[in-house]
This record gives C-alpha cells, structure tokens and sequence, in this order.
C-alpha cells in the first residue's frame, strides 16, 4: 500500500520535472511586428548578447552592464537602426566563473541570429569566452575586461593578436597600472608599498605592470602576498605585511574582497591608504569597508564630466532600472552601439544570415565615432583608441575624480 | 618576533571561531554518529539572523548602543539558528534515524545546499556581500606587543567561556548525563529510561546556540558577511572535531585552535605564503587520519556489541 503511494508520487513528480524541462526558457520572441508600429520589422530578428555575472557578488557591475545594453537596444528599437528586423538583448549570467562563462558563449553561438556579443566583465572568465566565439566567428566587445595579453598575447615584449573576433571598448591594464603608480609615487609621494593580490589573471597583471613603473619612478616594494578568491579574513596576510612598514597597499582584484581587506588594515594598526584598480571603483568597496582616502584607477573619463554621457546618464536614469550603470555602464552601452552599427552597415538591404558574422567583425574593426565614453575605435589588436584613465578617491563616503588624462609612454 | 606573537594571537581568534562551530559537530556525532555537514550553514544563517535582527528590529536610535543590539543580536540569531536546526533535525534526520549510514549523509548536503541558496535568494540582497555591523566597542587591546580588535578579544573569551559551560553542562547536569549515556550505548540508555529523541533535540539545540553566537560575533569582527561563509568555515570545523577526536568536546575546541593556529603561521612561516594557508590545514588532517584516525582526543572505535 505504502509502496504504490510512493511509486505514484514518483511518477507525477518524474512527469512534472519532464514538463518544466521541456519548457523554452528562450527569451526571443518570433518574428512579427508587435508592439513597434513604427519600424518595419518585417524580416525578423536580432540578438545582442550579454555574458556578465548577474548575480553573484560583482552583480552590481554586471547589471550595470546588462542594462545599460539593453539601454543601446531599446534606442535602436525606437530609431529602427537595423531596418527590417527587431532588436533582442539575450543576457546569460556567468557569476565570475571560467566554466559558466564558456557555457554561456556556447549557448549564445549556438543560437541563430546573433549579431554580437557584449562580454565579458572578468578578465578570467573572457579567457575561455574568446576562443567559443573565435570559432563561431562572432563578433565580441568586452566593456571590462582590462588584461593585456586578452588582446597582445602572453608575451609583453612580442604582441600578437589573439583573435580577430575580440575587441573592448575600455583602455587596458598596461596602462592602467603604470598611471597608478605614477599617480601613488609622484603625486601621492608614497615610497614603500606593499602589494596584495586575489591571484587572478586581472589581479596579477594589473600588479605587474604597477611594480614595473613604480620601481623606475623610484619607489620600493616592500612585500608581494596573495590572498584567496573567498577569503574574509586577512589578519593573516596583514600581520605578514605589518613588519615591511608599509606607506601604501596596492591592491590587485576586486571590491567585495578589497573593501574589508581595506577595513582590517585599519583595525589592524596599519593606517595606509589603499590603492587598486577599476575593481575596487564601486560605490559598494566603500559600504564594505573602504576608508576615506583610497585611491582606484578607473578607464576612461568620469562619466558625469563628459558631455557625450550626459545623453547616456539621463536615459539610463530616465528608463529606472534598479541597479546604476556602475563602472562599466557606458563602455557597456558603447559596446552594444558598436555591434548594432556594425550589423546595419552589413544587412543594409540584405537579408541576414549567419554567414555575416565575419563581415560584422570587419565593420567593428573599421568603426570609428563617438559614444558616452568619448570617441570609439579600435587599434590593429581590438584594444580601444581612447586611452583615458581617470584617479578616484574616497572623499566624503563616495568616490571623487582627482585626476583624469592619457598615461604618456 | 612580534609577526610570531601577532600571528599567534590571529589564530587563537580563528579558533574560536571554529571551535563554537565545532563543538555542534563533534555533539551531533557523538550522539548519533552523523557527520551534519549543514551546521555550518546553521552558523550562516545565524549570521544572518542576527543581520536581520539589526536591520529590521531594532529602532535607529538603538543601534548604536552596543550593550542593547549585541545582545539583541545575539538572540535573534540563537533564535534563528536553533529552529532551523530543530526543523532540520525533525525532518531531515529523524525519519532516516534507522536508514544506513550514508542516506543521512547525503541528506546533510542537501540540507546544507537548499539554507545556502535559501537565504541567498530569499534574504534581500543576500547575493553579494553583506556589510556587517560592528556591535561592540570599536576600539584596539594592546596586549604587549600585539594588537587585536576589542571584537577579537570577545570573540576568544566568549568561546573558551561557552566552551567551559558546556562541558560542565554535560558533565553535571542530568540531560547531560543522558547525551553521555545516549553517545555511549543508545540501546542501554533507553533501558535506562532516557528518552533518545528528546536528547538527540537537545544536542541539535545546543550545538546551534553555540553556531548562532559564533556567527554574531563572527560578522561584527569581520564586518561582511556572504552565503558562502557557512561551507568554509564548516570544513574548518569538521577538521578541527575530526583533529581533535570526533566525539569529544575538549577535543573540538583544542583541535579548532590548533587549526586557527596551522592557517596562520603556516601562511606566515610555510613556503607559499598566504595562499597556502589552507593547504597545510588539510595535510594535517590527512597526517592525523592516517596515524592516529581517533583524533587526538578520541577513542580507537569500538564495536558495539
């Protein structure tokens, strides 16, 4: 008797499981006119994809990237820039991982009628992104993602480019670490700095090429330590670095681990300013634990100063999504405005077909013009023309611009 | 010399830590030998608990009055954490209390998953780092030549204290005597007229009391706290009790310092740096499991009759 009940309750919940699967978790919809009476949207439609972690503890840049996507999309839709077909945005989240990363890439080059790729925000994850798309031809912008060799190769001294299919709309820790380390030795006059990194391919780079400059402009690195992905934690690495008597840390990784690393160096006795790159640059470093006077590298100029993003912040804010545009907002909505242009130049009067991939590739490499972070173009190795690095610093419980320019050779 | 002194006194403050966790794992197993691989996540949602405590149930004017929330806190999360460890055990373990060893093992991971992602998606904002409320005096002990936070200093007296308690609890008081009698032979004890289930309630309550307070005091020390703090400091735990000789009380809390003490002066003095600090916890344990598989403090296994 108890038997029988359990087989039933077995089978329905087998039945159940079996419908759920079969449901499409597709978020495109067919072709058809809809909602658009303006546009002609006839031929069908395209897919912009976002690979970002969504969720997870860098959510609040990868949302802010996933909107302000979906922000280029929507003002595409309205101006009907592809004519023929309607826009779609097609996000997957990655959660910072290499593996959900790849799958994602695969899922989104398997799905037909992608124009091209927003991703991804990790340098780590974009690793085992690049070769997907690569082979599918398709075209990706990364709004974030700043390791040199992503675009020049493992070797510094010898740069060859990866894929013809990679480009990024942010300028590149090769340079973001030598502007740092000018600013921290010259204008900051720190002369001993201890460096800590998360031991990830951005955290390690970007550490790199700080130690290089700071050493030629005359400072000393007093001790180099790694701290785990998931550390809370840093007593340990703290006290390692107490006794080298430090007058800065620079710090190499992200904010949900750098502001308590920045709170516990208080707490410790090591009252040091705290140095890191675009990682650290969120209002969140400083609810978990950054202190007034932390500096962070950011690419590109402050978004409220240029004018060309007041467009993007006021139609960001007029849309209310929950989440700000962070960071990596407006190289996000360059990104995507990248490969919408790149699409209509190739489809004018065709129809799609996936075979335009490569074509799509080539139009983004020649695109030249001007988006919210200033003008937007690529180099012969898909690194953006516009080189701008700007200093942030803690002041009064948010980050402040101190210091915007070009970093000069 | 003072990096020695300073690493030493780090350690003994991730050891107490630890070994408030472990002392619910090494009970719960001397009572009926099963490894609750979800008292961490117990600890988790204490700190939580005590999270929500502070955001939602104390007035604004209050909070700042650290004798007020810290014990408000405090009770939130002991609250939070024993019921869920009393519905985990009503429901999860209990019905698998005559079932071979392994279903209620593999029903503790489970467990262990659905609290993680349970209050990642349920807690608002629970999906990245939390900022944490340091409920005490925020201010330096210097004790010679070390430093520690005044939270620190709390955190390790608090811990030897609760672990004295306890070990008098058990030791002289008359439910005490029926969970050593339970641990020993469950059969004789319920000859004896001791009823196992609410025994079994009793060492689930305690060892999530105890969780509920180290995640307090935990989050205020640290100042941030995420979902995936139960599992990592739920393996350190489940190491220092395995250290320390499963089973045994005195045992968990020694083997939670010692481990506190391995991470950092390994990641100080070891080759590999900080990075490696939790290599040399696990070859450790590995050492001990090979030579001595009872632990420091335990007995050699023995047959039931």
């Amino acid at each position: 008797m108890r038997n029988q009940t359990v087989k039933a309750a077995a089978v329905v919940a087998a039945g159940l499981l079996l419908l759920s699967a079969c449901s499409s978790n597709k978020t495109e919809t067919p072709a058809g006119g809809g909602d658009n009476q303006a546009c002609d949207t006839s031929k069908g439609t395209l897919i912009v994809g976002v690979i970002a972690p969504l969720s997870g503890e860098l959510s609040a840049l990868g949302k802010g990237i996933e909107n302000s996507a979906s922000l280029a999309v929507d003002q595409a839709n309205e101006k009907c820039t592809i004519d023929g077909y309607k826009l779609q945005l097609q996000a997957e989240d990655d959660q910072k991982t290499p593996q959900l990363g790849a799958q994602a890439a695969t899922k989104l080059s398997s799905t037909p009628n992608v124009i091209g790729v927003v991703s991804t925000l990790n340098s780590s994850v974009s690793q085992s992104v690049q070769p997907v798309f690569d082979q599918a031809g398709i075209l990706q912008i990364s709004p974030a993602n700043t390791a040199d060799a992503l675009t020049k190769g493992e070797d510094p001294n010898n740069p060859k480019r990866a894929y013809s299919t990679y480009f990024r709309t942010c300028t590149v820790d090769g340079l973001q670490g030598p502007y740092a380390a000018d600013y921290l030795v010259k204008d900051a006059g720190k002369k001993k700095i201890a460096i800590i990194t998360d031991g990830l391919t951005y955290g390690e780079g970007l550490a790199d090429s700080f130690t290089a400059r700071a050493t030629t402009n005359g400072a000393e690195i007093v001790t180099r330590q790694k701290i785990g992905e998931k550390d809370t934690d840093f007593s340990g690495v703290i006290a390692a670095i107490k006794p080298s008597a430090p007058d800065a840390l620079y710090y190499g990784g992200q904010y949900p681990q750098a502001g308590p690393l920045s709170k516990q160096l208080a707490s410790a006795g090591l009252d040091i300013p705290v140095m890191g790159g675009d990682g650290i640059f969120d209002p969140e470093y400083i609810k978990l634990g950054g202190r007034e006077g932390d500096l962070a590298t950011s690419v590109g100029a402050p978004t409220e100063e240029l004018d060309s993003a007041k467009a993007f912040v006021d139609a960001y804010e007029a849309k209310g999504y929950a989440e700000s545009f962070s960071a990596y907002g407006a190289f996000s909505y360059d990104a995507a405005n990248v490969i919408i242009a790149s699409a209509a130049k190739v489809v004018e009067g065709k129809e799609w077909s996936d075979d335009m991939h490569k074509d799509v590739v080539t139009a983004a490499q020649d695109y030249s013009g001007e988006g919210a972070t200033g003008p937007v173009g690529f180099d012969e190795y898909g690194d953006s023309k516009n080189k701008t690095l700007t200093v942030y610093q803690v002041t009064s419980g948010a980050w402040k611009s101190v210091k915007t320019g070009e970093f000069e050779g | 010399m003072t990096t020695l002194l300073q690493q030493i006194a780090n350690g003994l403050v991730l050891g107490a830590t630890i070994g408030l966790i472990a002392l619910g794992y090494t009970m719960v197993y001397g009572i009926i030998q099963l490894i609750n691989f979800a008292h961490g996540e117990v600890f988790m949602v204490g700190t939580f608990g005590g999270l929500a405590v502070w955001r939602w149930v104390l007035p604004e004017d209050v909070r700042d009055d650290w004798y007020i929330s810290l014990p408000a806190m405090l009770l939130g999360s002991i609250v939070v954490a024993v019921v869920i460890a009393v519905l985990m055990e009503r429901f999860a373990y209990r019905p698998l209390r005559n079932a071979p060893r392994l279903a209620p093992l593999i029903t503790a991971l489970g467990v262990s998953v659905a609290l993680q992602e349970a209050v990642r998606l349920w807690f608002p904002d629970a999906d990245a780092a939390q900022p944490y409320p340091r409920v005490f005096i925020e201010s330096q002990i210097k004790i010679g030549p070390v430093e520690l936070e005044a939270t620190e200093v709390l955190l390790i007296v608090v811990s030897i204290i609760l672990a004295i308690l306890l070990q008098a609890y058990v030791n002289k008081s008359k439910l005490g005597r029926a969970m050593r009698a339970t641990s020993q032979d469950p059969d004789t004890a319920r000859l004896m007229g001791v009823n196992p289930d609410r025994v079994i309630v009793v060492t689930f309550i305690l060892g999530a009391a105890l969780a509920g307070v180290a995640g307090v005091l935990y989050g205020a020390n640290i100042n941030n706290v995420d979902t995936a703090i139960g599992f990592q400091n739920g393996i350190f735990a489940f190491t220092a009790a395995v250290l320390g000789g499963i089973g045994s009380l005195r045992g968990a809390v020694i083997g939670a310092f010692i481990i506190g003490l391995i991470k950092t002066l390994g990641g100080q003095y070891l080759p590999g740096g900080t990075q490696y600090d939790y290599v040399w916890i696990f070859v450790i344990l590995i050492l001990v499991l090979v030579f001595r598989p009872q632990g420091l403090f335990g007995e050699a296994e023995r047959v039931r009759a």
